[in-house]
């Protein structure tokens, strides 16, 4: 886990706040941009790199972080006030890895073929930077229903992102969106050839630098100072 | 010659974060000084050397189908492997307090040299990742996995020394503003990657 760049500072609401408040939809449209998991956060590299290589696993991962994330932080933000302390890791860790059993089993049960290709991915989710910052930033200090909107904000940020990225890997790396040939024939007739490159690891790494490039230069904010 | 191959495998053609991308988060984040990414990297070593191992034990005479016939021929028919994630990362969870509690009575020296890191690697993805491989691939006995686990751990080192020290020089150095800090970070560690690629053709 590393250091979070920026927290949002939102504090638990006063009770009488409407469910869909200005605060609360900040709490999803933030983590696309200015608190993005992956690109100002550095939450979660591990697996935005690994299955990015098509975009049918990219989505089906990012649904898999999204109802984690959000069910963990709902969970932990309710049994907030009865864990002490020194074993909440263990706690966490615990109600994590419950939750992703579940959702790798009912993988298994429906797409067989994405579950077999994400392969120990699935289980890495229980270490997924993502779940466990959110939780100790965010969950452990709101109630459970800002906690749980914070939860799918920060899970559909970095599905953006995982889906951006396999977009640029799949689309030049095998000509295809979704499994669809894109790129037609006649490309290919004229001498065009797919970037095997892009399929390697290597340039999954230099994607998600480019795009943190262009994030930040439209973002000015974001600038690291030198 | 079977172990020397695994280890050297593990070290440079599976190597953790090159070929998979495991424990990028604190890749990234501890990798700005050569001496603290060499703290890391030996806890790394150390944790995942022990907890492979044992993990392998647990899984195989107590969570595979069919692990528990040394009980009776009435469990040969359990299979408790859908809880694997859970076991693992107790063990992991459990260890890494264990040796943080070990390491603070016997060594201060160390865990004051150590610090934050050592609670860090619970949440460290290669840790769960190299149980998960060894799971994945079924090696034949716990030596293999043992091999297995410290030449990751050993690989996980070089590569964080090696991006640290980079990022040591990099300092003198006038990186476009937008892409100070994570975007160079990522940049870097593609291209290593792209060196460490030439490795793929060794067969063993």
């Amino acid at each position: 886990m590393s250091t979070a760049v920026s927290e949002p500072t939102a504090k638990a609401k006063a009770p009488s706040e409407p469910m869909f408040s200005k605060k609360t939809m900040k709490l999803i449209s933030d983590p696309f941009n200015d608190t993005n998991p992956i690109t100002v956060q550095v939450l979660g590299i591990c697996s935005a790199l690994a299955i990015t290589v098509q975009v049918k696993q990219a989505i089906v991962m990012a649904l898999s972080v999204t109802v984690v994330t959000a069910a963990s932080n709902l969970v932990l933000s309710l049994i907030r006030n009865y864990v002490p302390n020194r074993i909440r890791i263990i706690v966490q860790l615990v109600i994590v890895a419950a939750l992703v059993i579940l959702v790798d089993q009912t993988l298994k049960a429906f797409v067989y073929d994405v579950s077999k290709a994400l392969s120990v991915f699935v289980g890495l989710i229980i270490t997924n930077c993502i779940v466990m910052g959110r939780i100790e930033a965010f969950a452990l200090a709101n109630k459970p229903w800002p906690s749980f909107v914070d939860g799918i904000g920060n899970g559909l940020g970095y599905g953006a992102i995982l889906v951006a990225v396999a977009v640029v890997r799949e689309l030049l790396g095998s000509g295809k969106l979704l499994g669809f040939q894109i790129i037609p024939d006649a490309v290919y007739a004229a001498g065009y050839v797919n970037n095997g490159l892009m399929i390697l690891p290597p340039m999954a790494l230099i994607t998600v630098g480019c795009i943190i490039w262009i994030q930040r230069s439209r973002n000015t904010k974001l600038i690291e100072a030198k | 010659m079977e172990y020397v191959n695994t280890f050297i495998k593990a070290i440079f053609i599976e190597n953790m974060i090159f070929a998979y991308f495991l424990g990028m988060c604190s890749y990234l984040a501890v990798s700005k000084t050569v001496k603290t990414a060499v703290g890391l990297g030996l806890a790394v070593i150390f944790v995942l050397g022990f907890t492979v191992p044992i993990n392998y034990l647990l899984e195989n005479y107590l969570m595979k189908a069919g692990a528990l016939s040394w009980m009776g021929p009435d469990y040969a028919a359990i299979d408790l492997s859908f809880l694997s994630f859970i076991m693992f990362i107790a063990v992991v969870a459990s260890f890494v307090q264990l040796v943080e509690m070990a390491v603070e009575k016997f060594a201060p020296a160390l865990y004051a040299s150590l610090g934050i890191f050592l609670p860090l690697i619970a949440v460290n993805c290669s840790i769960l990742g190299g149980a998960l491989f060894m799971q994945e691939r079924q090696f034949s006995n716990v030596g293999m996995a043992t091999v297995f686990a410290f030449g990751s751990g050993v690989g996980w080192l070089l590569a964080i020394v090696a991006l640290a020290a980079i990022r040591e020089k990099l300092r003198y150095s006038n990186v476009p503003p937008a892409l100070r800090g994570l975007g160079i970070t990522f940049i870097i560690t593609g291209l290593m990657g792209m060196a460490f690629m030439s490795f793929m053709g060794i067969s063993l």
